[in-house]
Formats: structure tokens, sequence, C-alpha cells
């Protein structure tokens, strides 16, 4: 039987990866990335939470919504990504250090 | 060691592996095929959750669509100089640090719950038709619903408009 | 000890079983070898049965396009996948420079993957099913899934300009394809209620080609599309992009590709059957769950003659031509398809006919039929409107070439 400890150690390391990637990723889509495993890990302690202790729709109602926003948010960062490519000709987060376009 | 907690282990360990392939690789779109390694473990760990309803959407959105657009947003950003640049910033070891003190917060914090080493109750308890019963109940979840749908609309007209109102003159 | 004929498939587990158990192995390990020889016999099946999709697809294009097909090679033509086989087994690899090795590699594989994934969801009869997942229909569409990652992975890895622009093109159009895939795949769910492939047969003692003609339609249409079949093979369009992202590819990699286009094609054309033309059933088929499986296989080859037969007669889309139908066209409709079955199913359950009694299931059919033919009707009213283009008058007509002097022509 697997312990609820060991899910949520298994999301804490994969939040803690992707806040590494966040913050230490030069390029752009690489944060995006990171992002994106850290909604993951979110989703995965939500599930065994939902397995564990509080079975019923409301946790699975909460996956489906961050599953929603991650999708949402991926979405608006990629356009936004490209967009300033398509200005700057880069995609490093440091060299898009000025506000005027 | 039941085979649940063996195949549970290998794919936490491999899910692992690849995430951190994610953020140090400097190619790209390796990282963005590791990305997908790293999204099909948490399907199978949303698996063995028994959860097989997540299972099957986190592939159809994650990977069939959000990593496929990754994959595109790569291919188009790509710079004409690749791989001579660093991969990772300047701070990049407080970063790492940062990363750690946080798991050391979050797995102290975790363990003074007092369900930390609960076993799994026995019953199985997925029912999808009320799951859906209660995204759209007025007294279940329906406004959550409705307000997602709208995040998407807005989503989708807002990259539709950033991207093509960019028509150099 | 089940039957046979009322249980294949248990009877063949439970006689394995206590022969392996027999030999000493544990119940879990015998399980587990169970469960892998099943999967096994559904893969080997469906491969060994593209050898003989080769030969029926090629036969019959080439008596769609006036010609005898291949005839040489034993009788009708019969071994000439056999030939195929032999020609790319014994090809040379030739990988280009530059090429990214683990997705040049992996992307064959992941399609042929991709497809044979599907066909472990599929009821076969009523206690025929690979694996009876709850979300059946939800796992067809991510296998789906799969195949477009594979696509895109080919073009990348081959370090090709002509490839990755035509796995872009591609990945663009299956993307494109799959929103009005996932609105009429929910039409049959949505009359079963439940996303169960094997309840969604069982719930159609009328089938719902003639509840959901509209819904039919519009997923025939586009599942064609996912199998990137012509009239809707940009992918793949010899003419253009020498042949598209497959352009690297030799030998049994790109033989690959070639099965898990015909296995689509046919997978496809099975799905179809299932969702809408009420699958294994048929008389006889609770008893006898083999003639069950013979039912299916009739069906899906009566869909599978006419996706053969819209490849051998009609001209290829372009991409844009084909984007625009997807984006402009299926996807209203099918949203317009989901809207008339909840609303009219809705009404008739609110007018009392929401019984199970055959009289009851009939009217509902004829109300719901006579809504969809309506609805037909009137779309296809409205995009003949919408496509009438007033041409513009270039110039006058033209003189006829006769030999007495015409003198009016001065301009």
């Amino acid at each position: 039987m697997i312990p609820l400890s060991w899910y949520l150690i298994f999301a804490a390391l994969l939040f803690c990866i992707g806040l590494y990637g966040v913050l230490a990723r030069r390029n752009a889509v690489g944060v995006l990335m990171g992002i994106e495993l850290m909604l993951n890990a979110v989703n995965v302690n939500l599930l065994a939470f939902w397995r564990y202790l509080y079975t019923g729709t409301g946790a699975q109602v909460f996956v489906a919504v961050v599953l929603v926003a991650a999708a949402a948010e991926a979405v608006i960062g990629l356009a936004l990504i490209i967009s300033a490519y398509r200005r700057r000709k880069t995609v490093a987060a440091d060299e898009m250090t000025l506000l005027k376009g | 060691m039941t085979p649940l907690q063996i195949i549970f282990l290998i794919v936490a360990v491999l899910t692992l592996g690849c995430a951190v392939m994610v953020v140090s690789t400097k190619r790209m779109m390796h990282a963005a095929l590791w990305l997908v390694m790293t999204l099909l473990g948490v399907a199978v760990t949303f698996a063995t959750l028994e959860s097989a309803f997540f299972t099957v959407v986190q592939v159809v959105v994650y990977i069939g669509a959000i990593a496929i657009l990754i994959i595109f947003a790569v291919m188009l950003t790509r710079p004409e100089i690749q791989e001579k640049e660093p991969a990772l910033n300047r701070g990049a070891w407080l970063a790492g640090l940062a990363a750690l003190l946080v798991f050391a917060g979050l797995a102290a914090g975790l363990s003074l719950l007092p369900s930390f080493g609960s076993q799994r109750p026995p019953a199985a308890v997925e029912d999808i038709a009320a799951l859906g019963a209660a995204l759209v109940s007025p007294d279940a979840y329906v406004i959550p619903f409705e307000v997602a749908s709208v995040l998407l609309i807005g989503a989708l007209i807002g990259a539709i408009y950033v991207t093509g109102s960019q028509q150099q003159p | 000890m089940p039957n046979f004929w009322q249980d294949p498939i248990g009877f063949i587990a439970a006689w394995l079983h206590s022969v392996l158990t027999g030999w000493g192995l544990p119940t879990e390990v015998v399980d587990f070898l169970l469960a892998l020889l099943g999967a096994g016999v559904i893969a080997l099946g469906a491969m060994l049965f593209v050898i003989f999709l080769i030969w029926y697809e090629r036969k019959l294009i080439g008596r769609i396009q006036d010609r005898l097909g291949p005839n040489r090679v034993g009788p009708y033509g019969i071994f000439q996948p056999f030939a195929d086989m032999l020609k790319i087994f014994t090809k040379e690899y030739i990988t280009p420079e530059g090429a990214d090795l683990v997705p040049y590699n992996l992307a064959p594989i992941l399609a042929v993957a991709a497809v044979l994934l599907i066909w472990a969801v599929i009821p076969f009869a009523h206690n025929i099913v690979g694996v009876d997942l709850p979300v059946g229909l939800l796992f067809v569409i991510a296998a789906g899934g799969f195949g477009e990652l594979a696509i895109m992975l080919a073009g990348w890895g081959s370090n090709n300009k002509y490839a990755l622009l035509g796995g872009f093109r591609a990945v663009a159009m299956l993307i494109s394809y799959e929103v009005p895939m996932i609105f009429t795949m929910l039409v049959p769910a949505m009359m079963a209620n439940s996303l169960n492939l094997n309840d969604i047969v069982r719930a159609q003692t009328v089938p719902f080609l003639l509840t959901a003609p509209l819904a039919a339609i519009i997923f025939f249409i586009t599942q064609v599309a996912e199998a990137a079949r012509s009239p809707f093979d940009v992918v793949e369009a010899d003419s253009e992009l020498v042949a598209g992202f497959m352009t690297e590819y030799a030998g049994l990699k790109f033989g690959m590709f070639y099965v898990a286009e015909f296995l689509h094609a046919f997978t496809i054309s099975m799905l179809f059957s299932v969702l809408f033309l009420a699958g294994w059933r048929g008389p006889g088929a609770e008893q006898f769950p083999l003639l069950g499986v013979l039912y299916l296989f009739i069906k899906t080859f009566v869909v599978y003659f006419i996706v053969i037969l819209l490849r051998g007669s009609l001209p290829r889309f372009r991409i844009d031509q084909t984007l625009d139908l997807s984006w402009k066209v299926l996807t209203p409709l099918s949203l317009v398809a989901v809207f008339l079955n909840a609303l009219v199913l809705k009404a008739l359950v609110e007018a009392g006919l929401g019984g199970d009694s055959l009289g009851a299931q009939l009217l509902r059919a004829v109300i719901l039929l006579a809504a969809n033919v309506g609805v037909i009707w009137l779309s296809g009213q409205l995009m003949g409107q919408a496509t009438l283009r007033e041409r513009p008058v270039v110039s006058g007509p033209r003189p006829l070439a006769v030999s007495r002097p015409v003198v009016e022509q001065q301009e």
C-alpha cells in the first residue's frame, strides 16, 4: 500500500524542479515549461488528496479548473513570447529589459 | 513491496529524471520532448491514483495540445546562433538554493499534517457521471465551470489578437 | 469453466490460467502474463491483418481507376503485400546527417503505436474487448494525440526543411479537425449516457446513424481527415512536398508509416461502426460472441469500402481549403449537431416519450431522424448560398472565328 506521503513528496519535488526551471532558465519558453511542471505537481497533489482523504467531486472540479487555467495560460504566454520574439528577435528573458517596444 | 509500490517508485523516479532534464538541457527542442515524457509520467501517476478520467484528459489536453503548442513555439522562436549562449541565468545557483529551501519547507510543513502517512481507503471512488453533474449543477460547481470557459474564450481571443495584429508595415 | 461459445476469451483465459498455475507460477504473475498475452494477440492480429488490407485496398483502387490492380504475384495478386514487405525489409536505412536521432527513430514506432492503442478499447463482442475502460471514448482521442506527436517528431527529426514544413501542415490540419471530431464524438456518448464504447454499442437498439445522421456525417469526414487520407492528404501530397514529413525515411521506417496509414484507415472505419452503426449488434450476437465479431467486421468493411471510394474519386484539397472546411463549416455544424440532439431528446423526454419500450424508442428515433434531416437540408441551402460567388466579368464575349470579315469589332 502506498502511503499518502509518497505522493506528497513526489509532488513537492516536481514543484521545486519546476520552480528552479522558472527562476534559472534564460529562454522564455523554458520558463513556461517550468510553470507547466509546477501546475502538474499541483494536480498530482490535488488528486492524491482526493483519493486518500476528501473523495467527492469537489477536488476533481478543482483539478479540472487548474487544467483549464494551465492551458489558457500556456496559450497566452506562448502567443506573447512569439510576438515579443518577432519584435526583438530574441527569446532570452533577461535581454528583454526595455519597456519600449 | 507490492507491485503497485514498485510501479509507483519506478514511474516517480523516471518522471523526476525527465523533469530535471527539462530544466537543464540546452537545446530547447529536447527540453520540449523531455516535457512530453514528464507529462506522460504524471498521467501514469494519475492512473495509480485510480483516476482514469484525469489520466486520459491529461494526455489529451497536455500532450495532445499544450506540448504540441510548446513544440511549435520552440520551432518558431529559434535564434540563429544556437547553443552558444548559456542556458541558465547568472543567478542560477541562487535559484537552486531557493528551490531546495522551498522543498525543505514544503516537506516539513506537509509532514506536520495529521494525515501524512495515511493509507489508501479501499473503495474505488471515481464517478464520471457525478463529476459531470457537479460541473453543471447550480448548487454544485457551475460557476467555476462557466468562469473557466470564459477564461478560455478570453485566452483564445487574446492569442489571436496578439499574434494576428503584428503585421510589419 | 465458461462455455467456449458463450464466452471464448473467458474460456481460453481460464484454461491458460489452469495450465500456468499447474506449472507452479504464482497467481499474480499468471494474471500479468495473461494480460501481456492478450495485448500481444491484439497487436499481432492487427499487424497481420494489415497484409490483407494492403491487398484489398490496392485491388479496389485499381478497379475504381478502371484498371486491374496487382495481379501478377499469386492468384489475383494475393501475395503482392508479401512482395511489398520483402522490398521494404531489404532496403537500406539512410539516416540524414544532422538528424536528431531519438525523435527520428521514435516517430515511426509512435505512429504505429498510436493506431494500435485504439484497438485495445474497441468492443469486438459484448465480452471480447481488450480493456473495458470507463473512459474508452476519451482514450481514442488521446491515442490520436500521440499520432500527431509522431508526425511532429518525424518532421523535426529529419533535419529537412521540407519535412518540417510538411510536419507543420500535417499537425495544423490534424489539430483543426480534432475540434469537430470531439464534438461529434460527444453525440453517441450523450445518447448512451456513457463514455464506455461497449455501453455505446449496447445502447444502439436503433443505430445512431439513423438518430444522429448529421453527427455521423461530420464524424466520418473528420475521421477521414484525421487519418490524412485523400481527399485530405496534403500531408503526403506527392506532387507538392516530396513525401511530406516522411521524406527522409526509407526501408522499414517508411514501412511503419505505411502500415500505420493503412491500419488507421481501417481503424477509423471500425470506430465509425462501433459509434454509429451499432458495432457488434446483430441477430444472435448476444449468445455467440464470435457472431458479434463477424458483424463488426462486415460493417467495418462496408465503411472501409466507402473510405477507399472517397480516396479513388475525389481530388485533393488545398491546405487552406481543408482548414477552411474545418473551422468555418464543420465546427459550427458539429455544435449544431450536439445541441440539436440534446434539445430534441430533452423535449421528447419532457413530452413523456422517454420510455424504454420498443415503440417509444422507434418514435424517438423517427423524430430525431426527421429533425436531423431537416437541419442537414437547411445547412445545405445555407452553404449553397454562401458559396455562390459573383465571378468578375473580365471581357465581353469573344468573336467567333468566321471567314467573313467582322467590321464592328473595332475598339
